[in-house]
């Protein structure tokens, strides 16, 4: 019963509450509410430089504290900038200092949601973002990170340019590791289509769902068979179409890099401008095709360069030969 | 290194218990032998009334584990993240301990600054990820849960998904109560495999009363049992091991 109340009065603090930290003393006064997850809510805060920022205030400390660790461990993601960064991390006492509430402060990112800039700009942007999303998933997975809970709520489009920021960084996990925190609808594993360890490929899973989602803004429930469901799901969109060969390798869970699927998919897009739809998929079949033939001409180059090598070694022996007779 | 073993009760149930001892009680004495007891209330449309929402309440408190009460249709999601909580939860009690050892008597992690917390955090995550995991499930078969059973074993199916997901190693146990002649009935005997479940779920329910009490009891001495023939099976499954040259 206490808890429900602490978590009532976290999850209403009134405009202009001030926030003061224990260990760093910095104060910050409450603009609005932002957001609110299952771990703890967000808030649009002011600092003392009047300066915007977005602060987090968890109902389970420790989350806080295991939050905190991730996104210290993605600004060390070299180059890209994933997540918000990290401004400040402290604790809050209420009620005369029996309870302390942990909380942490971050750049606040000011756009709009994936699902409403989508409605609003239209479809084509899906595969835009879509893209941008997977380059910043690849560095994420070469530092060895899944991002886990991959959601449109956890994607906010920013302006002046249009760029895609990943926000609620609290499900990273790594690779090789049970996921923390997921949304069914996103969840390979509520699909029936693989594990919950984290590995690049869960993420890839989520941004294929993200995509059919862009087209189909209400989502639908699972049925008997889900890969067959997602399938038809796919052929039933005109903008998805021309994304199911990426799709459905990254629903199976058949890319080892987000890389390959920006690949294909920035092959469609670069094939569509040409020959819409149809031709798309041909187009990415020589692809594949030429990636094979390749692979067929550089054996052949090597089982020359063997053949070449015992010849020689061959002469060569029976130059030794001759001498040593003579 | 061997990891230690977390033993946890998930008791999934849907009402007030009408017979046998006070599981409040029970919940107690098995926090005595170390084993947590987490409590999921399961509504339909229907509330919870404020009587079983405190019993629901109270048995986790005195269990020293989680409860929640939640929509049958958010059982999942909940069944898992309460597990995963409780886990983290006692985990936590014995960093604290090992704290207050190093530290001094009145040191808890909220005393470290955040940037120490943070590391501490790390070792509690990293157990998190690596313990052994004992978790018996304890089902209230009373008649008023019929309609939600099926959701309860897709729920079951779904834990086991996140948990296999784990480095540590987990085993599974189901019981139902009221069983079909007495009080409380074995489903499923310790495995690490919980898919069988899907199989032998009961469809029915066994109706009448919820002793919920002498259920918590009969759990607690299941995993006593555990422990006294398991002893040498996991020697022997760690020599395999060992063997095999993993």
């Amino acid at each position: 019963m206490m808890r429900d109340q602490l978590r009532n009065q976290v999850c209403n603090l009134k405009s202009g509450t001030a926030i003061s930290g224990k260990w760093h003393s910095h104060k910050y006064y409450i603009v609005r509410k932002l957001g609110e997850g299952a771990t703890g809510v967000v808030y649009l805060a002011q600092n003392e430089n009047d300066e915007q920022v977005a602060l987090k205030i968890s109902f389970a400390n420790m989350s806080v504290t295991a939050e905190v660790n991730v996104l210290k461990q993605l600004s060390k993601v070299h180059g890209k900038v994933l997540g918000p960064s990290l401004l400040d991390v402290d604790d809050w006492a209420v009620k005369q200092g029996t309870v302390m509430l942990s909380f942490y402060v971050m750049e606040y990112l000011k756009g709009e949601g994936f699902l409403p800039f989508i409605s609003r700009k239209g479809e084509e942007w899906i595969s835009v973002l879509v893209l941008q999303l997977l380059g910043d998933l690849e560095g994420l997975h070469q530092a060895g990170w899944t991002f886990g809970d991959l959601k449109p709520d956890n994607l906010i489009v920013t302006t002046n340019p249009f760029r895609l920021r990943l926000l609620d960084v609290g499900g990273t996990t790594q690779h090789g590791r049970a996921i923390k925190e997921f949304t069914e609808f996103f969840d390979r594993g509520y699909w029936g289509l693989g594990s919950r360890k984290a590995d690049g490929a869960y993420d890839l899973f989520a941004v294929a769902m993200i995509f059919i989602n862009g087209a189909y803004p209400k989502q639908f429930p699972k049925q008997e068979q889900p890969l067959k469901q997602l399938e038809k799901c796919i052929d039933e969109k005109k903008i998805l179409r021309p994304y199911k060969k990426p799709l459905m390798k990254a629903l199976k869970g058949e890319y080892s890099a987000a890389s390959y699927m920006k690949n294909d998919i920035l092959n469609v897009v670069k094939g569509g401008d040409k020959k819409p739809q149809s031709s798309s998929s041909t187009n990415n079949t020589t692809y594949a095709t030429t990636g094979r033939r390749r692979r067929v001409k550089r054996k052949k180059k090597r089982t020359a360069e063997t053949f070449f090598l015992l010849i020689s070694v061959a002469i060569a022996y029976f130059v030794y030969f001759f001498i040593q007779v003579w | 290194m061997r990891n230690g073993t977390i033993k946890q009760i998930l008791l999934i149930t849907d009402g007030y218990s009408n017979t046998g001892e006070d599981p409040v009680a029970m919940a107690a004495l098995a926090k005595e032998q170390g084993i947590t007891v987490n409590v999921i209330g399961v509504m339909e449309k229907d509330l919870i009334d404020e009587q079983s929402t405190n019993e629901i309440e109270n048995i986790a408190m005195s269990g020293g584990g989680v409860s929640q009460v939640v929509y049958a249709q958010n059982l999942s999601q909940t069944v898992q993240m309460v597990t995963r909580q409780a886990m983290t939860q006692t985990i936590h009690g014995v960093v604290n301990k090992e704290l207050q050892q190093i530290l001094g008597s009145e040191t808890k992690l909220e005393d470290l600054p955040p940037e120490k917390r943070g590391e501490v955090m790390e070792v509690v995550d990293d157990l998190g990820e690596t313990s052994n995991l004992d978790i018996l499930i304890l089902v209230d078969m009373s008649a008023s849960m019929k309609s939600k059973l099926p959701t309860v074993k897709e729920a079951l199916l779904d834990l086991s998904l996140s948990l296999n997901a784990r480095i540590g190693y987990n085993n599974y146990s189901i019981f139902l109560f009221p069983g079909k002649k007495k009080d409380v009935e074995k489903l499923l005997d310790w495995t690490p495999n919980l898919n069988k479940v899907s199989a032998i779920f009961p469809k029915l329910t066994a109706g009448g009363i919820t002793p919920t009490g002498p259920a918590l009891e009969e759990a607690v001495k299941h995993f006593k049992k555990k422990r006294s023939t398991r002893g040498r099976l996991e020697e022997y499954d760690e020599r395999s091991i060992e063997e095999s040259g993993l």
